[in-house]
């Protein structure tokens, strides 16, 4: 009794409950004739395609930067690649390569001043970042507008100017990592392998990362930064340097979600974003100010799982679509939860 | 320190103080005759809004006194408001007899959702602002469970007017004829033709009168004490945590009327929209005011009201004559809505950590220590 | 004076915490009108006599306590510090509790303001009556006047001096008709000279209206200014209770440090001070709050242990934290005739030097994290051990196995209770996780080592072992250790010198050998003319 007790504190209450619903959803899923190889599919694609988002919380709230709400920041940076790279006519594999090497430049700049912001207002991190990423994400909007693109892929046709909202990606690099190796059985099952392989590989750099010096010394930071600094350690410069690995993270995420979505979303599509990626990781049992690959991996696929689950277990079932107000409950109550449990003992 | 001196620190004293609205007075000023507006037009503008949104504005001051900063959850208070709204034109209750039913409708409602939203934020001491803004997206949530789900269903709903064409769930916008402007209108004057919604003014008037009456209150005192250091209120003996959740549910209660009002101007609710920018647009128009995370006081509310919408209305027409779209000066007033805030917050955080140091400086005992070297 | 009913009778006080016997049979009356000076080391028990007065919390939840509190003849028990204030006792802390953004007024009547009744709050409640501040700004004037200063009671106090913020406070306590007795828990400590004269001639002014004052302080000589009877703890027990005017400053400061100071305590080596300089602090002032150093002069020599005691918030834990960089600190340091700069956490250990911090939790542990890594964490990053470098240097890859191996060794060597090198430091006990401290300290090797209340907060058994496993290690490798502590008797057992800090400065420095007197007066700052004598062992 008392180890389930223990069990339901330290999982807590939202988690626990998280984890039945999608358990019922499955065992629900074939009585009311849906498909449970494409549903499987369907979690597995999301998860290819959201894994990096949510990847790129974890050096900041290791470094106890909080959850990273500013992940727009990150997001806009990667839509600056993806559109130079199609600006400049790259396609393929060679586009998509393209696409995030020019991102990356404009992720580490964006990242960098974004960290020497969070150094100057220690302890209100989160509340900053995710203004941080509103503003900036409103004054993309603009620059979309006035920024000299010309490809007539990319702006409004009827002498308009700037970006089309949405950018289709064919002929440039539509599910390039998707379709690299994928497997697939029968008509409605198949594995991404490519999207799926290069999480596995963002996933170990950032393993190895924290495997190194620089990387231990963020934990050290993160857990406490008193015992950081009487170590030695640059507090300052380790927090910024988790900024902009949490940026680059977050452009490389984003382009490989648009390979998979086959569109590229300009204006207001980052918007909101930087939401189911914190959800996701809190739900795989990560805290305000700790975080790990395993938490990351469990989380967006729970996360995922349920998105995927719930429009076509719930439809099936009552014929309403329900799916946006259990996304909304579950990511927002996740992190509500988390906001209100956020306590560091050793303060 | 001669006279002439000291007028000239005052002067700039004055001008760093209100550093916000003048910039944006004189951003305005250029933006103004680029638009073309007429100034008749544009006095008729601010005072309809004024009306519209002042009562919101002044619904985030009492969270600010008690040091709970911006008050991001005064969405609940006006999701509250519409679900009153709502059901009131269900009931088919019309005028202003329908707009104070819908009103006290919806005051049970909106002290539950304050009480949910004062215990949450106790829970996160030291980051309200961001909780109380998630928490808004939680709600968001549940109302919208409730709204498009619920209702027709659990709860009933004759008017069929409302009801989207499956049987169930609230349509996506709902007029209500019978309550348009019924507040606005209700005492009618009309000066140099411009139409002055009198009884919507006495109502802000009142809540003036209310705030500044509370501020001398015991509750209000202890709010003030409670928002500069809680650990010393708690140790004179006040409870803190109650006063907090006691602010929280006022500002809740007076944003649920707050959008009441607002929506009474507009004659339609976007049941699944309509409330989705209030916090942003409210806290945006109070710092525009001049108003700070730990300060803010009725003119600000004024000032910032007839700034942030002067802006709101010219902007789209100067970004078309100045960069040939419309759509510039869209996204422009929306930028600045949430920089503005984005500022607000990022300098409050920075003097507060400044001012911990200082603080901590000034208990290290006399100032005697010797700088050789 | 003696023939009426004192105001506050403690009868036979007795208190454990978890076995640990802190105060024993504790009798302290105090009169009307009287000031009592209550004297001690710190963990001499003052706190938690006072604590045990007001009812807070912390006593009812460790277990209680045994005798008896009266007030005015009557037993009272008091649940929180409220009843006690509704009986008339107040306090006056050493930390401000003021609101800085309220005037003197609003502060001297917090959550005791006058209040005007209204209809609306017959309707809702009193919380919605009005304040009346005309009426308190007259009783907060009032109050100020008893105390005999001149405070502007519309002045915010975020604007005050210092010594007009503890005045504010003691107008706090004293504004109330009730009031009768007051204790003052050190509150010179922040105040300059002619402040402190200022607020003892109040508590005079004070005394004369009838209230009664408990007054704590370390400044001995503040006592003998004000006080009509000295109360002296040690170690839980009143060794003295006397008229001001029948003892004198020596004789209290031998009996406050006095202690089981036996002869068979010193049983170090003698002291050699032909051998070469390690480090040399010249003329160091740190910025640390509470523990402020002002011009600190010394020289410790190679092999030495070297103690620093002092009574706490004297700046003898400065020293070590300004002398590592974790607090902004001045003037000079040199190791090995090199100059260390300052402020700057890496290059002190650069240097040679390693830090056990006194803030065990605060500074000294990785709460979250496993023990291997808190011990290794400072050596990998302060000098690259523990590393492996890949692809020629470009990588600098984590050797978990080395860190692993380092951390078994050290849990063999200091005997550290744990169920293996990956269990989390905040599961293991106190002392266990002092010696992950030294452990991690010694990872480094270092040159001189300093270690700050290594003692602290830990049982017997473990602080023996704590103390056994740095001599050994000063033995072994001829390190140079700089101990900082509280506790006198620890000092003396241990160390080689031991200097005494005072007021941010070095009062004197003295032979482990040394009388209590000798010591007892260094701590008090009393002999500061005449210290040449005993400084002469430096």
């Amino acid at each position: 009794m008392r180890s389930i007790r223990r069990f339901i504190d330290t999982a807590g209450w939202p988690r626990i409950i998280i984890g039945l619903l999608l358990l019922s959803l499955f065992i629900a899923a074939p009585s009311v004739g849906v498909r449970v190889d494409q549903s499987i599919t369907d979690t597995i694609v999301r998860f290819g395609m959201n894994g990096i988002l949510v990847l790129g919380m974890i050096p900041m709230v290791q470094t106890g930067c909080g959850l990273n709400f500013g992940l727009p920041l990150g997001i806009i940076a990667g839509l600056l690649g993806a559109t130079i790279s199609i600006e400049i006519g790259l396609t393929g594999i060679a586009g998509f390569l393209g696409a995030i090497a020019l991102a990356i430049p404009f992720a580490v700049l964006l990242g960098w001043g974004y960290g020497k912001l969070l150094n100057r207002v220690k302890g209100d991190e989160m509340m900053i970042a995710t203004y941080v990423g509103f503003s900036s994400v409103s004054f993309m909007c603009m620059m979309w507008m006035l920024l000299p693109y010309h490809s007539p892929k990319m702006i409004w046709g009827y002498g308009g100017s700037g970006l089309r909202t949405t950018i289709s990606l064919d002929g440039f690099w539509p599910h390039i990592l998707d379709n690299f190796w994928a497997i697939r059985i029968g008509r409605n099952f198949m594995i991404p392998t490519g999207m799926i392989l290069f999480f596995a590989l963002m996933a170990l750099i950032m393993w190895a990362f924290f495997h190194t010096k620089t990387g231990t010394a963020m934990t050290a930071v993160g857990s406490n930064p008193d015992y950081a600094r009487a170590a030695g350690i640059n507090v300052d410069k380790m927090r910024t340097i988790s900024v902009i690995m949490s940026t680059v993270y977050g452009a490389i995420g984003i382009l490989v979600y648009q390979q998979s979505f086959g569109f590229i979303q300009l204006y207001n599509g980052p918007f909101y974003m930087a939401l189911p990626a914190v959800a996701a990781i809190l739900i795989g049992g990560a805290s305000v100010n700790k975080a790990n690959i395993t938490n990351a991996v469990i989380g967006t696929f729970l996360f995922q799982g349920i998105l995927t689950m719930t429009p076509s277990v719930i439809n099936n079932a009552i014929q309403s679509d329900l799916s946006e107000v259990v996304r909304i409950i579950v990511s927002d109550g996740m992190i509500v939860y988390a906001l209100t449990r956020a306590t560091r003992k050793s303060r | 320190m001669t006279k002439k001196n000291g007028f000239k620190d005052t002067i700039s004293h004055l001008f760093i103080g209100n550093a916000v609205p003048i910039m944006f007075i004189i951003l305005i000023a250029i933006a103004i005759p680029l638009s073309g507006f007429s100034t008749r037009y544009l006095i008729e503008e601010m005072v309809t809004r004024l009306g519209r949104d002042s009562f919101l504005v002044l619904s985030l001051l009492i969270p600010i006194m008690a040091g709970m900063g911006l008050n991001f959850g005064i969405v609940l208070g006006a999701m509250a408001g519409q679900i009153g709204i709502i059901l009131v034109t269900n009931w088919g209750v019309s005028g202003v007899g329908g707009l104070f039913l819908a009103m006290a409708v919806a005051t049970p409602l909106a002290i539950l959702l304050g009480w949910i939203a004062g215990i949450v934020l106790n829970h996160a001491k030291g980051r309200e602002m961001v909780t109380s803004m998630i928490l808004g997206f939680f709600i968001n949530g549940v109302y919208q469970l409730v709204v498009l789900y619920f209702m027709g269903k659990i709860i009933p709903i004759s008017n069929s007017a409302l009801v989207l064409s499956r049987g169930y769930g609230i349509r996506n916008a709902i007029d209500l004829k019978g309550m348009r402007q019924s507040l606005d209108r209700l005492i009618p004057l009309k000066i140099g033709g411009i139409a002055v919604p009198v009884a919507t003014f006495i109502f802000i008037a009142l809540l003036c009168v209310f705030i500044w009456w509370f501020a001398k209150t015991k509750l209000g005192h202890d709010m003030r004490a409670v928002g500069q250091d809680m650990s010393v209120s708690e140790n004179a003996g006040i409870k803190v945590e109650r006063t907090r959740i006691i602010a929280i549910i006022l500002s809740t209660v007076l944003a649920c009327y707050g959008q009441i009002i607002f929506l009474q101007n507009i004659g339609t609710l976007n049941t699944y929209n309509s409330h989705d920018q209030t916090a942003t647009f409210a806290i945006a128009a109070l710092l525009i005011g001049g108003a700070t995370v730990a300060k803010a006081s009725i003119p600000n509310v004024f000032v910032g009201v007839i700034l942030f919408h002067l802006m709101f209305v010219v902007a789209p027409k100067a970004g078309k004559q100045l960069m040939g779209s419309a759509m510039i000066g869209e996204y422009f007033r929306v930028f600045v809505s949430y920089g503005i805030i984005a500022v607000s917050i990022v300098l409050y955080a920075w003097k507060r950590s400044n001012e911990k140091e200082r603080s901590r400086r000034s208990l290290r005992g006399e100032q005697e220590i010797p700088k050789t070297d | 004076m003696t023939e009426q009913q004192p105001v506050l009778q403690m009868q036979d006080i007795t208190k454990e915490y978890f076995g640990n016997r802190v105060l024993t049979n504790v009798c302290l009356d105090v009169n009307r009108g009287e000031i009592l000076g209550l004297v001690g080391e710190n963990g001499a028990g003052k706190s938690t006599l006072m604590n045990i007065l007001f009812g807070m919390s912390i006593i009812a939840e460790t277990g209680g306590y045994t005798g008896k509190v009266c007030i005015d003849g009557k037993e009272v028990v008091f649940q929180n510090p409220f009843d006690a204030l509704r009986a008339g006792i107040g306090m006056v802390h050493q930390e401000f509790s003021l609101i800085p953004g309220f005037t003197a007024t609003e502060n001297i009547l917090l959550n005791g303001e006058v209040l005007h009744d209204n209809i609306v709050a017959k309707l809702f409640g009193p919380r919605l009556k009005t304040l009346d501040l005309p009426e308190m700004r007259s009783i907060a004037e009032k109050s100020i006047e008893l105390l005999g200063v001149e405070i502007n009671p519309d002045t915010l106090v975020a604007e005050m001096p210092v010594g007009h913020k503890q005045f504010t406070e003691l107008a706090r306590e004293i504004h109330r008709p009730e009031m009768k007795l007051l204790v003052l828990d050190e509150p010179t400590a922040v105040l300059t000279e002619s402040e402190a004269q200022v607020l003892l001639t109040s508590l005079r002014r004070l005394a004369a209206t009838g209230i009664s004052i408990i007054f704590i302080t370390h400044r001995l000589q503040e006592i003998f200014d004000v006080c009509d009877r000295i109360v002296i703890l040690r170690d839980g027990q009143v060794v003295k209770e006397a008229a001001t005017r029948d003892t004198d400053i020596v004789q209290v400061a031998e009996l406050m440090v006095g202690r089981s100071m036996s002869a068979k305590s010193v049983a170090t080596r003698a002291y050699d001070e032909k051998t070469e300089t390690v480090i040399s602090i010249d003329h160091l002032w740190v910025d640390m709050p509470g523990e402020t150093v002002r011009d600190v002069t010394l020289e410790v020599h190679k092999g030495e242990i070297f103690g620093i005691g002092g009574l706490a918030g004297q700046g003898k834990l400065g020293i070590p934290n300004g002398v590592m960089g974790l607090y902004p600190a001045g003037g000079s340091v040199t190791v090995h005739g090199k100059p260390i700069p300052l402020n700057d956490p890496a290059a002190a250990l650069a240097a040679g030097m390693a830090f056990v911090s006194e803030d065990r939790r605060g500074v000294g542990l990785l709460l979250e994290e496993a023990l291997d890594l808190n011990i290794a964490s400072t050596a990998m990053q302060s000098q690259n051990k523990f590393i492996r470098p890949l692809l020629g240097g470009l990588l600098k890859w984590r050797d978990d196995k080395a860190i692993q191996d380092v951390a078994r060794e050290y849990i063999e060597a200091l005997d550290i209770k744990c169920t293996g090198t990956s269990q989390r430091v905040e599961e293991l006990s106190g002392g266990n996780q002092q010696k992950i401290c030294l452990a991690k300290a010694f990872a480094l090797q270092p040159d001189v080592l300093f270690v700050s209340e290594p003692t602290r907060g830990i049982d017997v058994g473990a602080k023996a072992r704590v103390l056994e496993a740095l001599r050994t290690y000063n033995r072994k490798n001829g390190t140079t250790i700089i101990m900082i502590s509280s506790e006198l008797e620890e000092l003396r057992s241990i160390c080689d010198r031991i200097a005494i800090v005072d007021e941010g400065r070095i009062a004197g420095i003295l032979p482990p050998s040394a009388t209590a007197k000798e010591f007892g007066l260094l701590m008090i700052g009393k002999l500061k003319g005449e210290g040449s004598e005993v400084n002469s062992y430096a």
